[in-house]
């Protein structure tokens, strides 16, 4: 059976997937499966009457908004990066756990890099297919790497400005220091604790069923 | 001014981090220069035509002696002794090594400096006002604003690949010194009828090979709900911004396409769903950053300083100075007084290290710690006491940054062109310095009057040719360097995008050129014009004859 990454409790592992992708032309073997949105509105009802965990693959271009009345029904979602540059399903994603609610797999499919692993974590993906041959060991530092973030995102992680609203620093203009009584977090303590508190609430993130150089101008 | 805290100094700190192993992989060959361009483009490291080239970001343009400092050790001791200050608050290393790049990020983080978001699709550095916190007409202070949105815009995990680049400015002035209506996002920031903080949000400026004025897209956005509502123009960008041709995927082209109306629709919807209060900062956070910037130091004085009146009669090279260099702050006996990097002969924006340390010198003792990076290429002294004005100037002149000619002829916005940029089609360089040349005598200069030369290399527009009252633009004719030149834009409140005077020019012909449109101006210029006014009136023709006259 193939792998894939999954994000468990900030980390990256390496699990077997029990889906298979299947192609609209493709005949449909047994099994869990990950078609199409086209295919899902075909022939959605019988697989998932059959009793099977159904997945499907959302294009770049294609709404995730469309699947809102189906999500509850489905497993997973995968996303599609036709390009590592194209950032579309960073958005989808967001929407689909922030907006949707959906609680299912998220799954980053296609020109999948570790570059994107940081920000794919924080869009809210919890599964992922690299295609440059990368592990979970790099996943999982690239997915640490960063003690802080400045933003809520989809993956519950506290941005700075609660951290700062939380160790009540009096700021002077010149100099941050604690207020008297607190004591500001070492860099390991707010890594450990950011990790801690921030990934993968439970109400978020139940598991799934089954589991030019384009430089320029300035 | 804003100091970093713990946890900005650690996202500097990871992120150096990040890069430093991502070059060792690079280094080390387990990825090809291929894998590792987008990364390396994620850092504001770019490979141009004879090294590598690092943008450093100087956030809202904002600099203390010590990042000046630092700025000049890291120029000094992995470049070639200068720097290259540009229209967008960065700061261009063009003589990098790759095994450099590493060491040089530790450095500049060590001072809050980094080249984070430099280049890439993604929400670039933030630039705003350079005379904010020292403007007569602000409402409130621009880099509070523009720190918010630095903060939110860093790393930011859905719209670091967007269709392209992207880039926002901020004011709280109605005089507009940012350029705002040529930004993807220009921000003005008033008080509304009831006295509340709001934004005039701009959406879909931009110059390059199609220009457009950003139109108003929302007249009153309640400041606190700034971030929010950037969230909402970015997700329509990023979901339905056109990706499929990378001539057309500015977000100016969206909004030229749709509508503006149509694209404020679409914002206002997604704003609609728009869980605001998990995405705007809380008061508190907004009165952290804001007291960070609270005016400090001044003292009471006088409006009229009788030692800088004195020294004005007493030298006319210090009036010039005074009329040009020297502007009115909002506090009483302080002035603003400009530093001009366009020396006629020399590459306009660039700065030595010993320059930059001899403007952090002045910054420390005459400047309340702070300098700034303007949109014209220049530096600024924002907070000088009108008595030491003359003494600045001294010590500027002895550094070669005494030139009086802010505004003039002479200070000219280029790009760095074919000399350094492998986009260019033509040097944009030597133009400037042949142009500067002849305008040299302060006293010609200052006859001409205001007026602003643009220069760029090719048409991604980095010299901002668009919106120059002159605009020249290199274009490539059969591997020849030939010139393009336009008429009357303007990058200010009356922004207008220039007019076609003729056709391109060789490169020995610009200067003489500008010569002629100069005459044509002073012909026909009545009284109290500026050369953008004459233009205004007369139109193109006394301009086109004065230029192609002898071609008939």
């Amino acid at each position: 059976m193939p792998t894939l990454i999954r994000w468990r409790e900030a980390r990256a592992v390496l699990e077997e997937d029990p889906f298979t992708a299947v192609g609209d032309a493709d005949p449909m073997p047994p099994g869990d499966v990950i078609i199409s949105v086209k295919r899902f509105q075909a022939e959605g009802e019988q697989l998932l009457g059959e009793g099977r965990a159904v997945g499907v693959r959302v294009e770049a271009e294609e709404s995730v908004e469309a699947l809102a009345y189906d999500l509850p029904r489905l497993s997973l979602v995968a996303l599609a990066f036709p390009k590592f540059k194209d950032g579309r399903a960073f958005s989808a994603a967001r929407i689909l756990r922030e907006r949707l609610g959906f609680g299912g797999e998220v799954r980053a499919v296609g020109d999948v890099l570790l570059e994107q692993a940081k920000f794919m974590i924080r869009c809210g993906f919890d599964a992922f297919e690299p295609a440059d041959g990368t592990g979970p060991a790099e996943w999982t530092a690239a997915g640490r790497r960063f003690r802080h973030v400045y933003q809520r995102a989809s993956d519950g992680r506290e941005p700075a400005f609660v951290e700062r609203a939380r160790a009540i620093v009096l700021y002077t203009g010149d100099h941050a220091e604690p207020a008297r009584g607190r004591r500001r977090k070492t860099p390991e303590e707010a890594r450990e604790g950011a990790l801690a508190h921030g990934f993968g609430p439970a109400h978020r993130f139940p598991m799934a069923l089954g589991g030019a150089d384009a430089q320029g101008p300035i | 001014m804003y100091r970093y805290d713990d946890i900005d100094q650690q996202m500097l700190a990871d992120r150096a981090a990040e890069f430093r192993a991502q070059c060792q992989r690079r280094l080390a060959g387990d990825i090809s220069e291929e894998q590792f361009k987008p990364i390396r483009l994620m850092n504001g490291l770019y490979l141009q035509l004879h090294a590598y080239m690092l943008r450093i970001a100087i956030p809202y343009g904002s600099l203390t002696p010590a990042k000046l400092r630092m700025l000049a050790h890291v120029a000094r001791t992995y470049d070639r002794g200068y720097g290259h200050f540009t229209t967008r608050c960065n700061l261009q290393l063009h003589w990098i090594k790759l095994r450099d790049a590493p060491d040089i990020l530790d450095q500049l983080a060590s001072v809050g400096l980094h080249a984070i978001q430099t280049s890439g699709n993604c929400i670039r550095n933030l630039t705003a006002d350079p005379w904010a916190g020292a403007a007569a007409d602000e409402v409130d202070d621009a880099r509070v604003w523009a720190e918010v949105i630095r903060q939110w815009a860093t790393f930011h995990p859905e719209f670091s690949f967007l269709p392209r680049k992207f880039k926002i400015a901020v004011t709280a002035s109605e005089t507009d010194r940012a350029a705002i209506r040529v930004y993807d996002i220009g921000l003005r920031l008033r008080r509304d009828d009831t006295g509340e903080l709001a934004f005039q949000v701009l959406v879909g400026g931009g110059l390059g090979r199609t220009p457009y004025l950003g139109p108003v897209i929302r007249e009153r956005l309640p400041a606190r709900h700034l971030l929010s509502y950037l969230q909402a123009v970015l997700r329509a960008y990023n979901r339905f911004g056109r990706r499929d041709n990378l001539w057309k995927a500015r977000i100016k082209v969206m909004v030229a396409q749709l509508g503006a109306e149509a694209f404020a629709r679409q914002v206002e919807e997604e704003w609609e769903k728009t869980d605001k209060a998990a995405v705007d900062l809380p008061d508190e956070e907004l009165a952290r950053i804001r007291a960070a910037f609270a005016p400090i130091g001044f003292a009471t004085l006088p409006p009229r300083s009788a030692a800088f009146e004195a020294a004005k009669r007493a030298d006319p090279a210090f009036a010039r100075f005074a009329r040009h260099n020297v502007k009115p702050h909002k506090i009483p006996g302080y002035a603003l007084v400009d530093v001009s990097l366009k020396t006629p002969g020399e590459t306009p924006g660039d700065c030595s290290s010993a320059q930059m340390e001899a403007i952090a010198d002045l910054a420390e003792r005459y400047s309340l710690g702070e300098a700034r990076n303007t949109y014209q290429q220049n530096l600024l002294l924002p907070h000088v006491r009108l008595d030491d004005v003359p003494e600045v100037w001294r010590a500027l002149k002895a550094a070669g940054l005494g030139e009086p000619n802010i505004g003039l002829i002479t200070d000219i916005i280029a790009c760095p062109g074919l000399d350094y940029c492998a986009l260019a089609n033509a040097r944009a360089i030597p133009i400037a310095q042949d142009i500067a040349r002849r305008f040299a005598d302060p006293a010609l200069a200052e006859d001409v009057g205001p007026l602003d030369i643009k220069i760029s290399g090719c048409i991604n527009a980095c010299g901002h040719h668009h919106v120059g009252a002159i605009g020249i633009l290199g274009v490539d004719k059969k591997g020849e360097e030939y010139y393009q030149v336009t008429l009357g834009g303007a990058a200010d409140d009356a922004a207008a995008v220039g007019q076609s005077l003729g056709p391109a020019l060789s490169a020995d012909k610009v200067a003489q050129a500008v010569e002629d449109l100069v005459g044509a101006y002073l012909r026909e210029r009545q009284s109290g014009e500026r050369f953008i006014d004459t233009f205004r009136r007369a139109g193109l023709a006394p301009f086109k004859e004065a230029v192609y006259a002898d071609a008939h």
